[in-house]
Formats: structure tokens, C-alpha cells, sequence
């Protein structure tokens, strides 16, 4: 094999930014996903007649079509819709959200279920406030036992985000691409960007079950 | 204190209860005993509001509670009101395991009552003494035992300040050694204090020493309702005693 360590060398400071624009990628995507999973799953739950329904129609339709169309949608289509400009980036972060929002809201969903029902009605015959029994009874308990299966997601969110190089973010594989574009050696770069991907999933992999392991 | 006239509660094609009449006097202590299936359970969770009737009304305190107005179903803020009167020991104790023992018992008074928190916590405090744990205040509903866990579960149904108390077979889920003591804190409640209870329970000693009157249940009806002397030693039906008989072999 034609490896050449000192191009390999080279491409380490892009790829490293690049990296960086990733794991923002993976944070900010994961904050905005789980905040807004949490609200979709609330207003599911809530019953609210039309609403509820169009809230399980928006999560079916997110998990049942592909991420790299859902991007594409919301680079092309949806500026010249709303006159709502964004950069590749926080398109990247919204994409990245609005999925994976879509997939946490199954998972909160099914953590609110898993609070017994003697819960509620030891709130209800405390006369507890509904505000109260959602954020001082129910989700305390619901929460922290979908800790796990949101990290597993961040992890698979963070293998996925070099799909944004379809609308140009600055991400590791488009890094890679640019650094192959640059010295026409396509190996060096494009492997190391898979030993960074690996570097920082695997270990994160290892916490995630362990933190399963001990919550089970 | 407390008056259910014809009521009627169905699951399914199942009626529990068939047009039920009976009434509870303000500070008495009325035990419910008889077999399992036979309603008593449902009685208290219909006072508590976690099933609706389907038939005839409940009344607690000279108000109704499960109608807003005579043919008006309570609504959510009528129920509201109306579960302040209201307290409930549960079987399984229902703890809320992500606070510990003091703000289990706080957390009502404080968001329901609005009592101010020292205030909620000095009520906590007084009544943790009273079921004999007051040395827990910080601990963890998971670190306690079952007759512990209980007895925070009544003190924080206490906190509530209810002139109505629902006890839900409160020692059944516990071991038999741990048994003794949350029955010691209760007679100590119905000796001490002038709330209304309501007790399911298979302890029949207990029922016996306590109670000031009995009402023996079976397929959602009462079948004999008479003081403790009376039921325990000469009860009427032949059905009660073969449910007495029954509950005593198994000791």
C-alpha cells in the first residue's frame, strides 16, 4: 500500500478543525434534539385533540425519511419558502435536532410509561399541581432512565453528521476531501478521519454501557 | 362526614359496585373488610377521585364530591377543591423515590397548601417524631424498610392536614416482623386525633381494637355493618363468618 506518513502528518491540523466543527455539530444537535424531543413527547402525551395528532403525523414522517433529504429540504426548500436564511451549519445543528428529536421523543415517551402508576396517584391524592407532578414527580423518574439510550443516540448522531458535507459544512470528511483536493493523496486523509471518528466513538461507546451496565 | 347514596361503578362489563348506600360519620373509624373483588379497595379510590362513579353520588363534608351539582359531573377544578379534604395510605406506599423522606412529606403542603417551607418543615419534622422516624428526614425512600417507607407514606398523607384518611390495605405489602409497627402509629392516630378513616385492612385484631365500626363487604354490597364486638364475636350472615374463618386459618 502507497502510505506516505509525512502527508498523513500534514493533514492532521485540518482534519482537527474539522473535528471540532463535528462535535459542535453532535452537541448542538443533541441539545436542541433532546429539549425538543422532551416538548414533542409532552405534547403527545398531553392529548390535545388535533395537536397530538399532528405531532405523532411530524414524528413519523421524520423517522420514516431519510436525514440526507430532511438537510436537503431544509437547505434548498425552506429558505425560499420562509425567507429564512441559514448557514450550512445551523442548517447541520436544526437538521441534526429535528431527527433525532423525532427518535428521543419514542425514548421519553417510553420512560414516562415506565413511571409506575402508583406515582401519579400519589401525586393525585397529594393534590399536587399538574406542572408539578411533570416536573417534580414524572420526569426526575423518567429521565434519568433514558440517560443511556439519548447518549447512544449522540453517538449515532455523531457518525452521521459527515452526511452534511452534501451542503458543504466544514465538518472531518470535508476537511479530508480538501486535503485530498489539495495534495491528490486521498488515503492518508480519509483514513485518519475514520481513526478520529473511531477515537472519540468508541470511547464514548465504552462510558455509555457502562453507565447502562450500572443503572440496570 | 361521608355518604355514598346508589352508587354504581363498573369496569368493563364488570360492576364492582351495585348501588352502594352507606354513610360515615365525622371522626369515626370505620373498617372495610372482606374478600378480595368485593369493592373495598374501589371505595376509597372513588373517595380519592382516581376512579369516577358511574352511577348515584358521594358526597364528604355535606359537599358533593363526584358531582359539581346534582347531574353535573365533577370537573377537574371541583375535584381539585374537593381532594384537600382528602388523604390516602396506599398498599405500595408510593413514595416518590427522587426526593428524600423530608421532601416527600414538604413537597405537597408547600405546592398544594401553599404553606411556607419552614413552616412545611416543621410539620414534616413533628410528624416524622409522631410514626417514629425522625431521625430519617434525609434518607432516601430506597434506604428505608418497608414499615419505614409506610410510615412516611402516612406521615406525609398527614402533612396534608385531610379530615378524611383512606387506609388501602397499608400493611399488606409488608413483612409480617414490620407489621406491628406501623399498626402501633396508627392507633396512635385514631386514638389522638378526630380524622375520619377509612380503613381496608385484612388485620383483623387490628380492626377489632380500633375500629369504631365495621362493614363487612362482599360482591360490592355491604353485607353487615355493626360495631367490632358485635361483628368479630356474633356476626350475623353465615357468610361472614366463613370470611372470618377463613382470614384466621390463614394467620
Amino acid at each position: 500500500m502507497d502510505w506516505n506518513w509525512q502527508s498523513a502528518y500534514d493533514s492532521i491540523p485540518l482534519l482537527l478543525k474539522g473535528l471540532l466543527v463535528t462535535v459542535e455539530l453532535t452537541l448542538l444537535g443533541s441539545a436542541l434534539g433532546y429539549a425538543l424531543g422532551l416538548v414533542l413527547a409532552l405534547l403527545r402525551q398531553a392529548r390535545i385533540p388535533v395537536l397530538s395528532q399532528a405531532v405523532w403525523l411530524f414524528i413519523e414522517f421524520i423517522r420514516s425519511t431519510p436525514l440526507l433529504i430532511q438537510v436537503f429540504v431544509l437547505y434548498w426548500l425552506v429558505p425560499p419558502l420562509t425567507g429564512l436564511t441559514m448557514s450550512a451549519f445551523v442548517t447541520g445543528v436544526v437538521a441534526l435536532g429535528v431527527h433525532y428529536a423525532s427518535y428521543s421523543a419514542e425514548v421519553y415517551r417510553a420512560g414516562i410509561e415506565a413511571v409506575p402508576k402508583g406515582q401519579w396517584e400519589a401525586a393525585t391524592a397529594l393534590n399536587l399541581p399538574t406542572s408539578r407532578v411533570w416536573t417534580a414527580v414524572v420526569l426526575p423518574q423518567a429521565i434519568p432512565r433514558v440517560l443511556p439510550a439519548l447518549g447512544n443516540y449522540t453517538i449515532a448522531m455523531f457518525k452521521e453528521t459527515p452526511l452534511l458535507l452534501a451542503i458543504g459544512v466544514l465538518d472531518v470528511l470535508n476537511r479530508a476531501k480538501e486535503v485530498g483536493a489539495q495534495t491528490f493523496r486521498v488515503v492518508e486523509p480519509y483514513t485518519l478521519a475514520g481513526v478520529l471518528f473511531l477515537l472519540v466513538s468508541l470511547p464514548a461507546s465504552l462510558l455509555v454501557r457502562r453507565w447502562e451496565r450500572r443503572r440496570a | 362526614m361521608i355518604r355514598f347514596s346508589g352508587v354504581v361503578k363498573r369496569f368493563g362489563d364488570h360492576t364492582v359496585l351495585d348501588q352502594l348506600d352507606f354513610a360515615v360519620e365525622p371522626g369515626e373509624f370505620v373498617s372495610l373488610i372482606g374478600p378480595s373483588g368485593s369493592g373495598k379497595t374501589t371505595i376509597l379510590r372513588l373517595l380519592m377521585t382516581l376512579e369516577r362513579v358511574d352511577g348515584g353520588t358521594i358526597e364528604v363534608g355535606g359537599e358533593l364530591l363526584s358531582h359539581v351539582r346534582p347531574g353535573v359531573p365533577a370537573d377537574g377544578k371541583h375535584l381539585r377543591r374537593m381532594r384537600r379534604r382528602i388523604g390516602m395510605v396506599f398498599q405500595q406506599f408510593n413514595l416518590f423515590p427522587n426526593m428524600n423522606v423530608l421532601r416527600n412529606i414538604t413537597e405537597a403542603p408547600i405546592r398544594s397548601l401553599g404553606l411556607a417551607p419552614d413552616e412545611a418543615e416543621r410539620r414534616a419534622r413533628d410528624l416524622l417524631g409522631m410514626v417514629g422516624l425522625a431521625d430519617k428526614a434525609d434518607a432516601h425512600p430506597t434506604q428505608l424498610s418497608g414499615g419505614q417507607q409506610q410510615r412516611v407514606a402516612i406521615a406525609r398523607a398527614l402533612a396534608m392536614r385531610p379530615e378524611v384518611l383512606l387506609l388501602d390495605e397499608v400493611t399488606s405489602a409488608l413483612d409480617p416482623e414490620l407489621v406491628a409497627d406501623v399498626l402501633r402509629v396508627l392507633r396512635e392516630i385514631a386514638a389522638s386525633t378526630d380524622i375520619t378513616i377509612l380503613c381496608v385492612t385484612h388485620e383483623m385484631q387490628f380492626a377489632q381494637d380500633v375500629s369504631d365500626r365495621v362493614m363487612m363487604f362482599d360482591h360490592g354490597r355491604v353485607l353487615e355493618d355493626a360495631s367490632p364486638e358485635k361483628l368479630f364475636t356474633e356476626p350475623e350472615h353465615e357468610r361472614t363468618k366463613e370470611f372470618l374463618r377463613a382470614v384466621i386459618e390463614r394467620r
